[in-house]
């Protein structure tokens, strides 16, 4: 996949896999279509956040958006914020933050385009209270390549919405978005870690917090034996005590260089997770602590990535459906305990029922676990591989935002309603992962 | 030295990159705004981003800088809006294609045009508003390239050596007017004008520069380099004498 040893200019979170493609910044909505054609497949890309190959093309043409990176309008009274597509929600959080208002939801990372949030409909802490983010986009512009504008709703142009929404940047260009952010009186979060050694104690304290707005747990995945499947349940909730909104800090640390992946082992990393669980000595501990540490507390670091080395990392989030019983999770823990690659990234959350309008939108209600792995050491290809059968067996499916291996079989069970979606996608638009899944099998 | 964050603005090429830039960076003090750009969609999205920011007023006037006859119009109407200037930032230019000025010598004055000449009619105006009013900052982005002629770009580089040249004489005459004078030298910035160019690791981003350009204008500079490693960069490139210079690949 490789093609000579200088670096692609543009490469996904995971660093794998490399491909090269052309890339065309885009600084204004109205630089596209281009006013050539290029003759390849195009794609748009926001923050190059998404962790496998749904933000590469390999010969072709990106379409860098963050230049489209202005504000529209703000309703002060509905907290309605309308922006160009390439906007961070890092961008996102300065502006409304200090004005009282906060984000209606967001992943683990604020260094995310809205355009990317809306394609990749991702979701957050609060998902089994508000859904995902296109939940929270009630309208956009979608340009096609062909010069034809569509404004799109849940009204107006119906099916490209859906269709947008969770579209893998297929569908066309975003080049805005209505987003609907929500009130919030301090920057402070009522939070509260809980620890639980098993995935029955997960499951009874995320009933037990099924109205807290934000949960989510760490877990071990390297301990087995009677601290299998131990952790830190997480939750919290906007602080209700107003107090005086200070603006965010600009992240100073930064993983400078790569670093050789071995420092990443079963014992380094064992040993990190003890320490990471035992930190917090008693059982329950409650603090009152800042959004940024609370949802984003990676991006404290800059290019966090390079922990993994060269080689990069494979990321893996699946879905489990609720069925009453945790046989499934189990597995997929007791797979990955064993095969002792895991790293200290893992986390469980259970999903909730509000429906997303995205057609091909990776979250429905049951469980979710993501985690990462070094790509190449030892047998990760072999484990993930494994991780997806066990997803399959359960009636479950994988998140193509964090996929860089999904086969076509999968991916086309896990989501069957692609042909109708395939309706949608722009003719001159195309990604590596979307050639990956739909290859012939 | 830190003065008072500037609140009347003119910008003049408003829907540059680091002049969109640094409006953002401005916007901390409720400035108001007199945005002159030649594209009005475009400058009426740059409009709705600083007012959406909390601008207090930001008006705007669709012109070709290039039309040095509009400019006089252009000023009274800025003075009208604004009711006086405190920061007036020129940061509009062509790049120009360098193989075709070095065969085409009208080509080569259509360059000096945009980036000298026009840019000497609004100093000229600009440096005799701030002389008279013995206050304000005129800010002017040239670039590095005006620091020594290379064969890959002389032509631009030669309309901003000139600028270089002409800031460094009205910053003689009107600084004792307590005026500032900025010669502002980026180097490679990732904005439309350098689109074509592969990016490597020396390039910055429109708001990294306009960060450095906002200090320099707080703490009273005369030369920036943005970013400022390229002053050290271009200390060398000046110092290399041109027995050896003129054989270099640059």
């Amino acid at each position: 996949m490789r093609t000579g040893n200088s670096e692609p200019s543009f490469q996904c979170w995971g660093r794998y896999p490399r491909l090269r493609a052309n890339f065309i910044p885009l600084h204004w909505t109205s630089d596209f279509p281009l006013s050539s054609s290029l003759g390849t497949s195009m794609l748009p890309v926001g923050l190059g956040r998404s962790y496998g190959d749904v933000c590469l093309l390999e010969g072709g043409t990106l379409l860098g958006s963050t230049g489209l990176s202005r504000l529209i309008a703000f309703d002060p009274q509905s907290g309605l914020l309308r922006c160009e597509a390439g906007v961070s929600l890092a961008d996102i959080l300065d502006f409304a933050v200090p004005r009282g208002w906060f984000l209606p939801t967001t992943p683990g990372t604020k260094y995310v385009t809205v355009g990317g949030a809306i394609a990749n409909d991702v979701h957050g802490k609060n998902h089994h209270v508000a859904g995902t983010f296109g939940c929270h986009v009630p309208r956009f512009e979608l340009v096609r390549s062909d010069g034809s504008r569509f404004e799109c709703s849940g009204t107006q142009n119906p099916e490209w919405y859906r269709a947008t929404i969770g579209g893998l940047g297929l569908t066309g260009l975003i080049t805005w978005a209505d987003l609907q952010l929500r009130p919030i009186l301090s920057r402070k979060i009522d939070y509260e870690g809980i620890k639980f050694v098993g995935i029955e104690e997960f499951l009874a304290i995320s009933r037990e917090s099924a109205q807290t707005e934000y949960t989510v747990a760490w877990v071990d995945c390297v301990a087995q034996g009677r601290n299998f499947a131990r952790g830190i349940f997480m939750r919290g909730s906007h602080s209700s005590r107003a107090e005086e909104f200070v603006p965010s800090r600009t992240p100073h640390l930064m993983v400078p260089v790569e670093m050789p992946a071995a420092l990443l082992n079963r014992f380094t990393v064992g040993a990190f997770n003890a320490l990471y669980y035992h930190r917090q000595l008693s059982r329950r501990k409650s603090a009152l602590i800042d959004y940024e540490p609370f949802f984003y507390p990676l991006d404290s670091v800059l290019h966090w990535n390079r922990i993994y080395g060269r080689n990069g990392l494979l990321q893996f989030q699946c879905l489990l459906p609720e069925n009453g019983d945790a046989t499934g999770i189990t597995e997929l823990l007791r797979t990955i305990a064993v095969s002792g690659l895991a790293s200290f990234l893992a986390v469980v959350k259970v999903f909730g029922s509000v429906e997303s309008p995205g057609m091909l939108s990776f979250p429905r209600p049951g469980i979710t676990l993501a985690l990462d792995f070094p790509v190449g050491r030892g047998t990760s290809f072999a484990l993930l591989k494994r991780l997806g059968s066990i997803t399959l067996e359960h009636g479950g499916r994988m998140y193509p935002a964090k996929d860089a291996l999904m086969t076509p079989h999968q991916f086309q069970t896990f989501y069957p309603q692609w042909q109708r979606f395939a309706h949608y996608i722009d003719p001159a638009f195309s990604s590596a992962f979307w050639q990956r899944v739909t290859a012939h099998v | 030295m830190s003065k008072p964050m500037p609140r009347r603005i003119l910008i003049l090429g408003a829907t540059s990159a680091i002049a969109s830039a640094v409006a953002r960076e401005l916007l901390a003090s409720h400035a108001q705004f007199f945005l002159v750009a030649r594209n009005t969609e475009k400058l009426d999205s740059v409009r709705k981003d600083l007012l959406t920011r909390g601008a207090g007023a930001v008006t705007t006037c669709v012109l070709d800088l290039d039309n040095t006859a509009a400019h006089e119009q252009m000023f009274s109407a800025a003075l009208q809006a604004l009711g006086s200037i405190d920061l007036a930032l020129i940061a509009y230019a062509v790049s120009g294609n360098q193989n075709e000025a070095q065969t085409s010598a009208t080509a080569a004055a259509a360059i000096l045009h945009t980036n000298f000449i026009s840019t000497v009619s609004l100093i000229t105006w600009l440096a005799n508003y701030f002389e008279n009013a013995h206050r304000g900052t005129l800010a002017v982005i040239s670039s590095v390239a005006g620091d020594r002629g290379r064969k890959s770009n002389y032509v631009y580089g030669a309309s901003k050596g000139a600028l270089n040249v002409f800031l460094d004489g009205v910053r003689n005459r009107i600084d004792r007017a307590g005026v500032q004078v900025l010669t502002i030298r980026p180097g490679f910035v990732s904005t439309p004008m350098t689109a074509h160019l592969p990016q490597g690791p020396l390039f910055a981003s429109p708001a990294h520069v306009a960060r450095g350009i906002v200090k320099a204008v707080a703490a009273n500079k005369d030369v920036v380099y943005v970013p400022g490693f390229w002053r050290p960069i271009m200390f060398i490139i000046r110092s290399i004498p041109e027995f050896v210079f003129k054989k270099l690949n640059l």
